[in-house]
């Protein structure tokens, strides 16, 4: 008992001292439900999904009692004599307009949450994102500039010391600020096929359209490392090219910045043909 | 007498005969399912565990997959629902001697053999069409997929579909026009109502996939750009005009699936199904509405936020018709005098399954809540349960309740039960997990999943099932836990399938003669086909029925 606390308290601190292990988002081996929420899109996708887990839930368990019943109560044995009803005009209005009414509860609060995660006026900063067969490509076009691609890291050169995770974490991660209101411009190469860019934790997930320039946008509360996996279908490699964000806080990314602008600058090449390309639509 | 069959040749590879073009139908399914079945097996062998077990690489799997979905949609669903017990039952429930175009409808058999021969194809030469049974461009234009596969997929597509479209005017006009005198659209059984229902949905739908996979291989051979950007077409269009066809095709599984239920429940019962024009108005309003709700396959895929609104509105609106047919069922059940043959274990598992497959259909309405949830294995979970556990268990409700009048023997009783409650078993263990996995998650179409590879003697499906279930649950993170016991679901139902066979031999060779009305229908719930012989003679109805 003792020796656990111990352990879990060192845990803890592990956990403090390094930023990447902070929030580590991985889906869990017993995991029954949604991921832990680190945006206010997937608080509220949460939540809604909460509520409507309780409604289903009530549903199939008065689908399954009206069975039960009917299989206790009205088999052979039980009622040898059939009745010869065949209708009642007033409960099969009542099993129309029940439903209909559950229907319009659900979808007030649906549409209030799909508007919202749809769009946000305020925005501070943009990352574009690029789907390729079969890695993602990110510009920062209100930094410099700054672009690169992110590949995932192969099978076996996953080093489990550092934290990296098998067929979930890349060479390149995304680093985003928190707490600030950021648009995500989506588009798939010109050339290439399509491809879904999905944050679990964010409750993010749009399409990567070749021709298209799909928007979505995203504040993330909580610093930490968070994964995603392309969510359409896209070729050999469909399962390996994942998505790795860092979440940092202000400073940290500023600081990032510094070290991308000049790691990252060898890359402008490419920038340059991805706004060719852009200007040819 | 009027019962002279033609020889062997003539009689099964020319046939007329409503009859026995279903039964060939029925053949074909059942030797497509176990096809497509193997491809289930395989996939859900390779999942089992993290990295690649038996595919060479993901685009092998990705070729499974679209063979398994194509394969179970047009070869197995269809032509065992439609083509099968359509042709069976259709003309018997209505008191015709045959379909309206007994040739027309031996070319719409003889259509499909082609069709899945090209698709079987398909996925064996070159690389294969991994695609997806969506067979969305780019991937499937010549960029993604540059080999012949694609281009044999299509022609598969186009005979299958055009089997379909002759089918369904085939029924259209029986339907019309050859019912029994006295028969009204009013009086006639759901079953029928299920058909004609069908029928419309396929006439309208499947042009449209017609149109949009000639597009496709127009891109593809001779240099249109209708869904190329770099001509100035869109992706999004072929995804529009697919799911315009796609959507009214899953009701077009389901409301054949829905007369049968409604037959069964009724015999078992002893009561007539409960609010009958309710019921044949609520299949209506599926078809219609099914029409006019395909974007919600398409929410993340960049359509306007109010596009979303209205197709999330509209498909939620689907959960009403539906709900008045679950409650219609449980209702004819309500004060009747059930027994439980095997037909009725099936029927009753299909409400309940159908049910749960309903409810997460209602979760995934919601545009937002789809920014979740869009191609995860919730999805994967949702459409299995409607369709794998839903059109498929009455594919083997209507097989049970009808073998004995088609076949002109009963199946064994205690071995049909035992069939069911393995399949029941297998099936929710393969499936229900997969609802866990989605809301964590995990993508569909992937050949391979986040965990940790497990050491090596835990590797695989013949070890120590709670050994290997506690080292997993130990890992940090990863998919392993539910594909594993998705996987062992996978090997229960391949071994019902394995029973299901078995039970088809024993009762063609060796099982009991059926009575003319063996499930003792009473009049009130009774329709044509019992009152003939069992099997029916090679042409029914000599004297014309007559509805009071």
């Amino acid at each position: 008992m003792m020796k656990k606390l111990i352990l879990s308290f060192f845990a803890f601190l592990v956990s403090m001292s390094a930023f990447s292990v902070l929030a580590d988002d991985a889906a869990k081996p017993l995991q029954l439900g949604l991921r832990e929420a680190a945006t206010p899109q997937m608080e509220r996708i949460i939540s809604f999904h909460n509520g409507l887990l309780i409604l289903i839930t009530v549903i199939v368990i008065v689908v399954t009692a009206l069975l039960a019943w009917v299989l206790i109560r009205y088999n052979a044995k039980a009622n040898p004599k059939p009745s010869k009803t065949t209708h009642n005009v007033p409960l099969e209005i009542i099993w129309t307009l029940i439903p209909a009414l559950i229907v319009a509860i659900i979808a007030m609060p649906s549409l209030k949450m799909l508007y919202y995660l749809d769009r946000n006026d305020n925005i501070e900063m943009t990352l574009k994102i690029t789907g390729y067969q079969w890695y993602w490509g990110y510009e920062y076009p209100d930094h410099d500039g700054i672009s690169f691609t992110s590949y995932m890291i192969p099978e076996d050169e996953i080093d489990e010391s550092k934290g990296q995770k098998r067929l979930l974490s890349t060479d390149n991660p995304v680093v985003l600020p928190i707490d600030t209101n950021i648009a995500l411009q989506i588009t798939g190469d010109p050339t290439d096929v399509i491809h879904a860019f999905t944050i679990p934790a964010f409750g993010v997930k749009k399409d990567a359209v070749p021709g298209r320039m799909n928007e979505t946008w995203v504040r993330i509360e909580k610093p930490g490392t968070y994964f995603g996996q392309c969510s359409e279908i896209c070729g050999k490699n469909h399962a390996y090219m994942p998505i790795e964000i860092k979440a940092v806080t202000k400073e940290e990314f500023e600081a990032w910045l510094e070290e991308a602008k000049e790691e990252f600058s060898m890359n402008n090449n490419e920038t340059m043909t991805v706004a060719y390309y852009e200007g040819a639509y | 007498m009027a019962d002279h069959k033609p020889g062997f040749f003539t009689r099964w590879f020319c046939s007329t005969n409503h009859k026995d073009i279903g039964t060939l139908y029925i053949i074909f399914s059942i030797v497509a399912g176990i096809i497509g079945g193997w491809f289930s097996m395989m996939m859900r062998h390779e999942l089992g565990d993290p990295g690649l077990q038996i595919a060479a690489d993901g685009q092998e799997w990705n070729v499974w997959i679209t063979a398994h979905g194509l394969i179970m949609v047009f070869f197995v669903v269809m032509p065992g629902l439609i083509g099968g017990f359509g042709n069976w039952f259709v003309p018997l429930m209505i008191g015709a001697p045959d379909m309206a175009f007994p040739r027309l409808n031996n070319i719409s058999f003889w259509l499909i053999i082609p069709a899945f021969l090209l698709l079987i194809g398909s996925a064996l030469i070159g690389q294969g069409a991994g695609t997806g049974w969506t067979v969305y461009p780019p991937l499937s234009s010549i960029a993604g997929h540059p080999g012949a596969s694609v281009d044999m997929a299509i022609f598969s597509l186009h005979l299958a579909g055009a089997s379909s479209i002759l089918g369904a005017a085939n029924f259209i006009t029986t339907i019309f026009n050859m019912r029994a005198p006295g028969m009204t659209l009013h009086k006639m059984p759901l079953f029928v109502w299920a058909m004609l229902i069908t029928s419309f949905l396929l006439v309208l739908s499947l042009p449209v996939l017609g149109g949009a996979i000639t597009m496709l291989l127009t891109d593809r051979n001779f240099g249109t750009t209708f869904f190329d950007p770099a001509g100035g077409g869109d992706p999004i269009l072929y995804q529009h005009l697919f799911w315009f066809f796609g959507h009214p095709e899953v009701y077009i599984m389901i409301l054949p699936a829905f007369g049968i239920i409604s037959h069964i429940v009724a015999t078992f019962s002893k009561k007539p199904v409960f609010g009958y024009l309710g019921m044949a108005y609520a299949m209506v309003a599926i078809g219609f509405v099914g029409f006019i709700v395909w974007a919600h396959h398409m929410y993340t895929s960049g359509i306007s936020v109010n596009t979303q609104a209205y197709f999330t509105a509209a498909t939620l609106i689907i959960a009403v018709p539906t709900g008045i047919k679950i409650f219609s069922w449980i209702a004819t059940m309500w004060g009747g005098s059930m027994t439980f043959k095997t037909p009725m274990l099936w029927a009753l598992g299909f409400i309940f399954l159908f049910t749960v497959g309903g409810v997460t259909g209602v979760v995934l309405a919601n545009a937002g809540m789809d920014t979740s949830l869009h191609d995860t294995y919730y999805v994967v979970a949702h459409f299995h349960y409607v369709l794998s556990l839903g059109a498929v268990f009455a594919l083997f409700a209507g097989f049970y309740y009808w073998i004995g009048k088609m076949s002109g023997r009963q199946y064994p009783e205690f071995f049909g039960q035992l069939h069911f409650w393995v399949t029941f078993i297998g099936v929710n263990l393969v499936f229900f997990p997969q609802h866990f996995l989605g809301l964590a998650g995990m993508p569909r179409r992937y050949v391979d999943y986040p965990a940790p590879i497990p050491p090596e003697h835990l590797q695989g499906m013949l070890v120590n099932p709670i050994e290997k279930m506690q080292w997993i649950a130990s890992q940090d993170y990863g998919y392993h836990l539910w594909n594993y016991v998705s996987t062992i679901g996978a090997y229960i139902s391949g071994f019902s399938v394995l029973i299901f066979i078995g039970i088809v031999f024993y009762t063609l060779f060796f099982g009991r003669r059926a009575e003319d009305n063996y499930w003792n229908a009473e009049p009130q719930v009774m329709t044509f086909e019992w009152t003939i012989s069992s099997p029916p003679p090679f042409h029914q109805f000599d004297i014309q029925p007559k509805v009071k």
